[in-house]
């Protein structure tokens, strides 16, 4: 409704396979299975996103 | 007891088509909130005003109008455009608590917004476009039914298109939109939800093979746009299997159709479901236009079907029942958490800075 932020989730379901793959718009990534544990990841942000969960470029 | 969404306060929503609204009343029913619309007779200013008289409430959208002012059919009372009482029978002082509430209202894109909430926040350059709906470039077939369901499920309809291989077979379904993957995106700050599937090498549905003239397969894209709560834009593109835009971004070979609902809460269980097919192809074939208007309802009676069953059947529940989401429901379960949001902030008692 407003311009956009830039605060974006993106939540890629890979071709060819059952995997979500989201990305935070910290740049955080992570694979799920379920949207809905997925959502909870995403929406949690930062908390529960460990370290040694890649860091994309961001968005 | 019925399955509801709580309604999202201070937002605009989407109460009638620009040619609903004329001199005659006409009476809607937005987030529990009796309304009844007109447009003045100097400027043809779209006016919106609570839709009962302040006497013994009767609906003022069922009484007339005497140039600018509504009558009430009942006893006479009269209100000018502003929801101001300025007579009331057989006594010349009319009570200061005679008056209705009037409510922002926008006129834009061949659409009428109204705002409801404290009118004092309503700010107009938030109402999303749909721009297509009024542009020359386009046609546009259109209209509107309302679903004894929930607006939430309507939401959900819309926000998973995997549905149309199964509800809309035969129509605008084929197998591969159920199994094509999406990618959904939120933008927080915006409160939009984006969808996209980009079938590559699909078969060519019923209602685009007939209308476009296409043989064979195709190239389907639909990137969904859900501007939360009110506004649902999908961009189709369809093209022959392979035929892709070209590099300075022009598409002349592709067939764009622009899907355009607004989800409009009613009262409890209750929505508006406002659609609208607009094309530019074929613009000037009449008969396209005749074939996408009786397909398309055929396709939204489909849903208006299926949605008041399942609010139907939602309502004899036990409660507490459990879903079960999957990646079809991925951008479902997106707008499903924008609309809390909006909920929750609706319900916030506003600081007006005076």
């Amino acid at each position: 409704m407003t311009a956009p932020t830039g605060e974006v989730y993106r939540i890629d379901w890979l071709p060819g396979t059952d995997i979500l793959h989201g990305t935070c718009h910290c740049g955080r990534e992570h694979t799920s299975q379920d949207p809905i544990e997925m959502w909870e990841w995403m929406l949690a942000h930062p908390r529960g996103h460990a370290l040694d969960e890649p860091q994309g470029a961001g968005t | 007891m019925p399955h509801t969404t709580a309604f999202a306060r201070n937002q605009w929503y989407v109460a009638a088509y620009s040619h609903e609204v004329g001199r005659d009343l006409l009476g809607r029913t937005i987030l529990g909130e009796p309304l009844v619309f007109y447009r003045t007779e100097d400027d043809g200013t779209a006016v919106a005003l609570h839709d009962r008289c302040v006497h013994r409430r009767f609906p003022l959208s069922e009484s007339r109008l005497d140039g600018d002012r509504i009558v009430c059919g009942y006893h006479g009372f009269t209100y000018d455009t502003t929801g101001t009482c300025v007579y009331v029978p057989g006594q010349k002082r009319i009570p200061r608590t005679a008056r209705v509430a009037s409510y922002p209202v926008v006129e834009q894109d061949a659409l009428v917004w109204v705002w409801i909430g404290d009118p004092a926040l309503a700010d107009p350059q938030v109402i999303p476009r749909a721009p297509h709906l009024a542009s020359p470039d386009w046609v546009t077939v259109s209209g509107m039914e309302p679903i004894d369901a929930d607006y939430g499920l309507l939401v959900d309809n819309l926000l998973d298109l995997s549905h149309e291989t199964y509800l809309h077979g035969g129509y605008i379904g084929s197998p591969e939109v159920a199994e094509t993957p999406i990618t959904t995106e939120v933008d927080e700050g915006a409160g939009v939800v984006r969808v996209s599937r980009h079938m590559a090498d699909a078969e060519c549905p019923p209602f685009y093979a007939k209308s476009t003239g296409i043989q064979g397969r195709i190239t389907r894209w639909q990137d969904i746009e859900y501007h939360a709560p009110c506004l649902y834009l999908l961009h189709s593109r369809i093209a022959p299997v392979g035929v892709l835009p070209e590099a300075d971004g022009s598409d002349p070979n592709g067939f764009h159709t622009e899907i355009t609902y607004a989800i409009t809460p009613s009262s409890d269980g209750k929505v508006y479901d406002f659609w609208a097919v607009s094309r530019d192809w074929a613009t000037d074939d009449a008969e396209v236009t005749e074939f996408l208007r009786g397909n398309n309802h055929t396709v939204v009676m489909q849903d208006v079907d299926a949605l008041n069953l399942l609010q139907k059947t939602l309502g004899s529940e036990r409660g507490g029942y459990q879903e079960l989401s999957i990646n079809i429901d991925t951008g479902g379960l997106a707008a499903r958490r924008i609309l809390a949001r909006l909920v929750e902030e609706g319900a916030k008692p506003v600081e007006k800075v005076q």
